[in-house]
């Protein structure tokens, strides 16, 4: 007897008896469904974060006060408190220095600092955070103003009242108005809105959505701080960012910095961090869902293993009629991998649905 | 020349410590053509030997010889495909295929015999035509009445055109008018020249055979004929 006799032997048998077919498939559709989905629910929201990092660019390099990735690779507690000691440790001229040192390689460099305060738009007021950027922060973090204009390096450098909303704060505060050119008040003081800027999302944590940003010497003036948050600079090429961290270094330790009151990373390194982070969730999640999988499984051997005891009378009249144990075997087996992949395939459409 | 031969066939079962002798030492010899009934009380071994005889079941110990062939020691295999083509069963539960029509139950040995869907088709309709079913080719078994279902479980058999037909009580779950029905398709067929044998417990179905045997304890106590 033929393979394709076989098969079409398995597929009728399997056609007279709907009901049962279907919900021996019902645990394999639920089960590759969950697996499916949950997986790129994790795998969609990995790619969503590499897209935000690919968006800074891969050619960036980024100075942090202290040594957040550590030997471990995490946010310990060890060094949450070596980032707060060394904090003051960055200051604004070293980016100078280091503009000026590397011209060959580093194309630009930005610098951002931080505070919070109180904003104040005619009733609406709310506790926010500012970030004190230098002005070519546009072009270094790739962040563009969908309204108005940025603030020029003019701006900065003469501590104007000037502030770019993030859009999350301008729709807060202004609601459907154009806040271009309107006054805010911070702390206070009034402040010019420069632009809006486009939306960014944050990757879990705090989003640049709800920041105000204002030019870094109007921070350190009106704020009364110091500190750097952050360096973001621009290599001339990828393949220099080997060459650039070790440049910036040297010059920063040049500067009387120990290797621990810094760190200079590229986005690849935070990718990681994250994205191992990711990773394990991921698994998580699909070994969450491979459980039902294997519920679904064992749901089909059960029914299987059940069909066979109530067919026996099937099985021997097939057999008294010719079949031999290779045929009745080779049917059944057709009958399970059928439902399997009937399943599977329907669970997978469920999932992309 | 004989058609099937056994010969010193014995069955034993194994329950604990007792073994049962369903066949014990039983010989027996049918020609073509021949309609053969057997009869026997409850436990005579009349399941048994029709089981043994058409290679169901496996003798512990005897021969058996189909066309002068010993196929006593045939493994699975050949013994599948020899029922196909050689062996037509009919049972008292007709054991039909539930919700598969009439048709497709017919067709099913030449399945195991791999002739092609076209030929499967054209003889199965054939089958049902005549035992009377070519209106019915169509219908499940629950759609037909027992009558019928046990006319489709004839054709089933005769289907492959094989040596034997082994009928077991095939009227025996039937009311009288459906089992006189099947009485005279078995009469028609022992005339159109089939070898039957046929295992039933009532004597007024035995009567319409031409040779009668009496089992009793696995072992032939009569064999006469009629």
């Amino acid at each position: 007897m033929e393979i394709k006799s076989i098969f079409i032997t398995a597929i009728k048998a399997l056609w007279v008896n709907k009901t049962r077919s279907v919900l021996t498939m019902l645990g394999v559709i639920i089960g590759v469904s969950s697996v499916v989905l949950l997986t790129s629910i994790g795998t969609g929201l990995q790619l969503y974060i590499e897209q935000q990092f690919a968006d800074l660019g891969a050619n960036t390099l980024f100075v942090v006060p202290g040594n957040p990735f550590g030997d471990g690779g995490g946010l310990g507690n060890h060094e949450t408190a070596f980032i707060e000691s060394a904090q003051g440790k960055i200051k604004r001229r070293y980016l100078d220095k280091i503009l000026r040192d590397h011209r060959d390689i580093i194309t630009d460099g930005a610098a951002t600092g931080y505070s919070t305060g109180e904003v104040k738009y005619k009733n609406e007021t709310k506790k926010i955070t500012l970030l004190g950027v230098t002005a070519n922060y546009e072009t270094v973090n790739n962040t563009e103003a969908v309204k108005g204009k940025w603030f020029t390096k003019n701006d900065e450098e003469r501590s104007k009242r000037v502030v770019m909303l993030g859009p999350k704060v301008a729709e807060e505060l202004f609601g459907k108005i154009d806040p271009v050119n309107k006054q805010i008040k911070l702390e206070g003081q009034n402040y010019r809105v420069a632009g809006v800027l486009e939306t960014k999302g944050g990757f879990g944590g705090p989003s640049f959505d709800n920041y105000i940003f204002l030019p870094l010497n109007t921070l350190f003036d009106d704020f009364n701080s110091e500190l750097i948050d952050n360096f973001s600079f621009k290599i001339k090429d990828e393949t220099l960012i080997n060459e650039a961290k070790k440049r910036i270094e040297n010059t920063l330790l040049g500067e009387n910095l120990d290797k621990d009151e810094f760190s200079v990373f590229d986005q690849t390194q935070l990718l990681e961090t994250i994205s191992s982070i990711l990773g394990i969730l991921t698994t998580g999640l699909g070994a969450i869902a491979a459980i039902s999988l294997v519920v679904g499984g064992i749901g089909i051997m059960n029914i299987m293993l059940v069909s066979v005891t109530e067919r026996t009378r099937e099985i021997g009249l097939r057999k008294a009629l010719g079949a031999t144990p290779d045929v009745i075997l080779v049917q059944f087996l057709f009958e399970a991998a059928l439902l399997s992949v009937a399943g599977g395939m329907t669970g997978v459409g469920i999932a992309y649905v | 020349m004989s058609l099937l031969k056994l010969k010193n066939v014995s069955k034993h079962y194994q329950i604990g410590d007792i073994t049962i002798k369903a066949l014990d030492d039983l010989s027996f010899e049918i020609k073509k053509g021949e309609f053969v009934a057997v009869m026997g009380q409850s436990g005579s071994g009349k399941s048994t030997f029709l089981q043994v005889a058409s290679m169901l079941a496996e003798p512990s110990s005897g021969s058996i010889f189909l066309k002068g062939k010993n196929v006593t020691n045939f493994d699975e295999k050949n013994r599948a495909h020899l029922r196909n083509k050689e062996i037509g069963f009919v049972f008292q539960q007709f054991n039909l295929l539930a919700k598969t029509s009439a048709l497709d139950n017919v067709a099913l040995p030449l399945l195991y015999s791999g002739d092609c869907e076209a030929l499967r088709i054209k003889k199965a309709k054939e089958m049902l035509d005549r035992v009377g079913l070519s209106d019915r080719t169509k219908n499940a078994p629950n759609q037909l009445s027992g009558g019928q279902q046990q006319r489709v479980a004839i054709a089933r058999a005769l289907v492959n055109n094989p040596s034997i037909i082994f009928a077991d009580e095939p009227t025996g779950n039937l009311d009288s008018k459906s089992g006189a029905e099947i009485q005279k398709l078995f009469k028609k067929l022992h005339q159109e020249g089939k070898t039957i044998i046929m295992v039933t417990h009532e004597k007024y179905i035995a009567k319409m055979a031409k040779r009668l045997i009496n089992l009793k304890d696995g072992k032939i106590v009569s064999d006469k004929k009629i």
